[in-house]
């Protein structure tokens, strides 16, 4: 048997989605933005609204998401993704709108824009990346590095009575009488890539519900960022930041999640 | 003839947005601007036109609604006051990097910091020098009167559009506050075609996607598009100046006042005219791209020029710059919120010229 | 004809809207027409003040320093007004308040007792509208009926019942203007 017998359309059982650009991802190799990018493009491609989207990228290493996203993005200013997705999705009220946010820039410099976006319920998706830290800068501490967590401006791990505490963005909005759907979700093995993306399907298919915002949270490592190899800053995640940032729904049609 | 009323600056404005087809405007309050804001909220426009309206919670939120909608295509303005205006400057980069069209209204207030309430020309070096970071420049329009704050609007998005770059009413807080009889333009429909390359509306299988960005990692390509941006300001320079003169034909003296300043020089130049003094006033309209050429053209017949601004002399570099030494160039102006009277700008005439 | 006007007193005592009224006036007369505030944070208690200016030419400046009539509801817009009518300018005032009086005798002063009449009619709200009637009274360049006109085109179709209590304020305020003589006051 050859290769070319193997290669034939009845065979295929996988196919990358062709919202993804053929251009190498930048990321880190072990970083789970990859992952990200690529099962949001396929909830696109699978909803069959990749015509109907416009997503905004922020300042981070997710800066570039638009090379490899093969849909119509802007570029929004440090933090301000949501501001500009809310002048874009008051302008098209029928389009899919959505920002690619990492933790610096929606928990930091954009806390505003996120926390009133979400509060004025606006009617667009946000997936934010929270990895703990600072990756594009060179691994600064974030607003969501972990107590004792080392980083660039942190060498010593964070003192919080210097540095103050880290902060649960997710719970906070989820607090929002603008926020529809709020959840947490993680990329790491198999069976959390499912259910991330079917929290970013549920983000996006709430959109046709004009019920208020949808933010999905996905808690990724930073292999670079936490000077670990990618396997065992997968451990690292499961051993520190989940306790802190624990995975699940927390508010799910316009209700808050009991547990 | 249009529809006559009479109307603050600010309310023309907000006016002129409605009947322009504007699609979105994005507020922060700050006075001495505040009723373009309310005036549109009073007038409904969702129901006039379909126009968006919406109060953001920081001016900087507000810029970059802007720079959304704007990403689409669509016709969006914002408005503010100097300190707010400071916070807008990352957006207003952000908007000329990535070539989009927008309006924006400064109705200046006097600095620095918090200053005061009260009528400025302070920001003309942050209006038009750039203001933002990076190598860029604004279309800037300065409205002398309430007419002007209407057609403005219109013709600012015009500009904006034809140039893919953010434009500028620089107002001040005189021209925003008070009344004139203002002939309204009929209204435009609100565009729906959005057809051109760099419009946001969604990918589709025939085409390419499209990506509206000021970031290029890439040096070369990066001062590639500065080289165009270069070309699009020298482009401005050739079509856009616009400029008003006054009595200037047989003038041995001249004043170069905008906005608020122009119009209380015109005053000046009849009362020192009555005196015998052979006084004319230009007024440049675009500040940039500035009159240069006109004033370089001037000077070689004129014995003094006063630069009169409410600032301590910022435009006085443009008109030193374009007259290149040919003849004496003075300034003359209050900070503050002080405003100069018609006599005491006639004060400075006989002092800094005359003398 | 060109006639610059500034109007004072207290914030809350109607002085824009006088002055607007005067404004969409001179508008119904195809004057040109400027209206100028002092702007700020006053709404009631604080001093406010306009510029009114109507021309048949193109306005120059909004801003004047110089005034060819003042037209004045307190004693601080009086201290700082006074000196700025020209000579042979006009200067109306309400006495209301009034502890030092115009001392100028090369203007026109007159006095209308607005505040007095306006509490002796029961109807506050038309004071400006009776400082404005005696100000028609000293001008010719304006009619009755170039107000009543800029009423009807400056108020909302609601407040249009209201445009009879504002005339009759403007014909009591004609009624009371009377001169005042600095000269015979000494």
């Amino acid at each position: 048997m050859d290769v070319k017998d193997i290669i034939k359309p009845e065979n295929l059982v996988y196919e990358r989605t062709k919202n993804l650009t053929d251009k190498a991802l930048s990321y880190c190799p072990g970083c789970g933005h990859g992952v990200v990018h690529r099962l949001t493009m396929e909830v696109l491609e699978e909803l069959q609204i990749t015509q109907d989207t416009i997503g905004v990228a922020s300042v981070g290493c997710s800066v570039l998401a638009y090379e490899f996203m093969n849909i119509d993005m802007t570029q929004a200013p440090h933090g301000r993704a949501t501001a500009a997705a809310t002048g874009i999705k008051r302008c098209w009220p029928d389009k899919y709108v959505f920002t690619y946010q990492g933790d610096g820039d929606l928990a930091a410099i954009g806390t505003a824009e996120t926390i009133h976006s979400c509060n004025r319920g606006e009617n667009f998706t946000v997936i934010f990346i929270n990895n703990g830290i600072y990756g594009m800068t060179g691994g600064q501490m974030a607003p969501t590095t972990l107590p004792g967590m080392k980083s660039s401006t942190t060498p010593y791990g964070r003192e919080v009575e210097l540095m103050g505490n880290p902060i649960k963005m997710t719970e906070l909005v989820a607090q929002l009488p603008g926020t529809y759907y709020v959840t947490r979700q993680s990329v790491h093995t198999p069976a959390n890539v499912r259910k991330a993306k079917k929290a970013i399907r549920i983000a996006f298919e709430n959109q046709k519900l004009n019920k208020g915002l949808s933010f999905v949270e996905i808690v990724s490592n930073c292999n670079s960022g936490w000077k670990m190899t990618p396997v065992d800053s997968n451990i690292w995640m499961e051993e520190n930041m989940f306790p802190f940032y624990p995975l699940g729904d927390i508010k799910v049609n316009g209700e808050l999640v009991t547990k | 003839m249009g529809e006559l009323k009479l109307m603050k600056g600010n309310e023309a404005v907000a006016e002129a947005a409605i009947r322009a087809g504007v699609d979105a405007y994005f507020g922060y309050p700050i006075t001495p601007q505040s009723e373009v804001m309310e005036y549109l909220a009073a007038e409904q426009p969702h129901k006039r036109t379909g126009m968006v309206l919406l109060q953001a919670e920081s001016e900087i939120a507000a810029i970059n609604m802007v720079y959304g909608a704007a990403s689409t295509g669509k016709k969006a303005m914002t408005s503010s006051s100097s300190p707010g205006i400071s916070l807008k400057m990352e957006g207003i980069s952000y908007l000329a990097g990535a070539e989009l069209p927008c309006v924006v209204v400064n109705v200046v207030r006097g600095g620095p910091g918090l200053g005061t309430i009260q009528p400025s020309q302070a920001d003309y070096f942050q209006a038009t020098k750039g203001g933002g970071h990076g190598d860029y420049h604004m279309l800037v329009l300065a409205p002398a009167s309430v007419q002007e704050m209407s057609d403005f609007v219109k013709l600012g998005f015009d500009l904006a559009f034809k140039y893919r770059n953010p434009v500028m009413i620089l107002s001040d807080g005189v021209i925003g506050q008070m009344m004139e009889k203002v002939e309204l333009f009929d209204p435009i429909p609100r565009c729906t075609e959005f057809n051109e390359e760099w419009m946001l509306t969604g990918k589709t299988a025939d085409r390419e996607k499209r990506v509206v960005t000021s970031l290029d990692l890439d040096s070369a390509k990066m001062e590639k598009h500065n080289l165009d941006l270069v070309a699009k300001y020298k482009k401005m320079q050739e079509n856009e100046v616009r400029y008003e003169e006054f009595q200037v034909e047989d003038a041995e003296y001249l004043f170069v006042a905008y906005g608020c300043s122009a119009r209380i020089c015109q005053k000046t130049v009849k009362i020192a005219r009555e005196m015998g003094h052979k006084v004319g006033l230009l007024r440049p309209i675009t500040l940039y791209p500035y009159p240069s050429k006109r004033l370089n053209e001037l000077a070689d017949r004129l014995k003094g020029i006063l630069s009169v601004e409410l600032n301590s002399g910022q435009m006085i570099e443009d008109v030193k710059l374009a007259v290149n030494g040919k003849t004496k160039v003075e300034h003359y102006g209050r900070m503050g919120g002080m405003i100069h009277s018609p006599e005491q700008v006639l004060c400075a005439f006989e002092e800094f010229l005359l003398k | 004809m060109n006639e610059e006007i500034i109007i004072a007193g207290f914030g809350g005592q109607g002085v824009l809207s006088m002055g607007k009224i005067l404004a969409y006036s001179g508008i119904m007369r195809n004057l040109e027409v400027s209206w100028m505030p002092s702007y700020g944070p006053e709404m009631r208690g604080g001093t406010a003040n306009v510029t009114v200016i109507l021309s048949e030419e193109r306005i120059s400046s909004p801003i004047i320093n110089i005034f060819d009539s003042a037209i004045i509801l307190n004693q601080q817009s009086l201290d700082k007004f006074e000196r700025k009518v020209r000579p042979g300018g006009l200067l109306l005032y309400d006495t209301n308040g009034i502890t030092r009086h115009p001392e100028r005798t090369d203007i026109d002063i007159y006095q209308v007792e607005a505040a007095a009449e306006s509490a002796r009619i029961d109807n506050l709200r038309v004071f400006n509208m009776i400082v404005l009637g005696a100000y028609l009274k000293l001008k010719d360049f304006l009619k009755l009926e170039h107000v009543i006109e800029g009423l009807e085109k400056s108020l909302p179709p609601r407040y249009h019942h209201l445009i009879e209590a504002n005339a009759d304020a403007l014909k009591i305020g004609m009624n009371i203007v009377k001169p005042y003589s600095a000269e015979l006051a000494k």
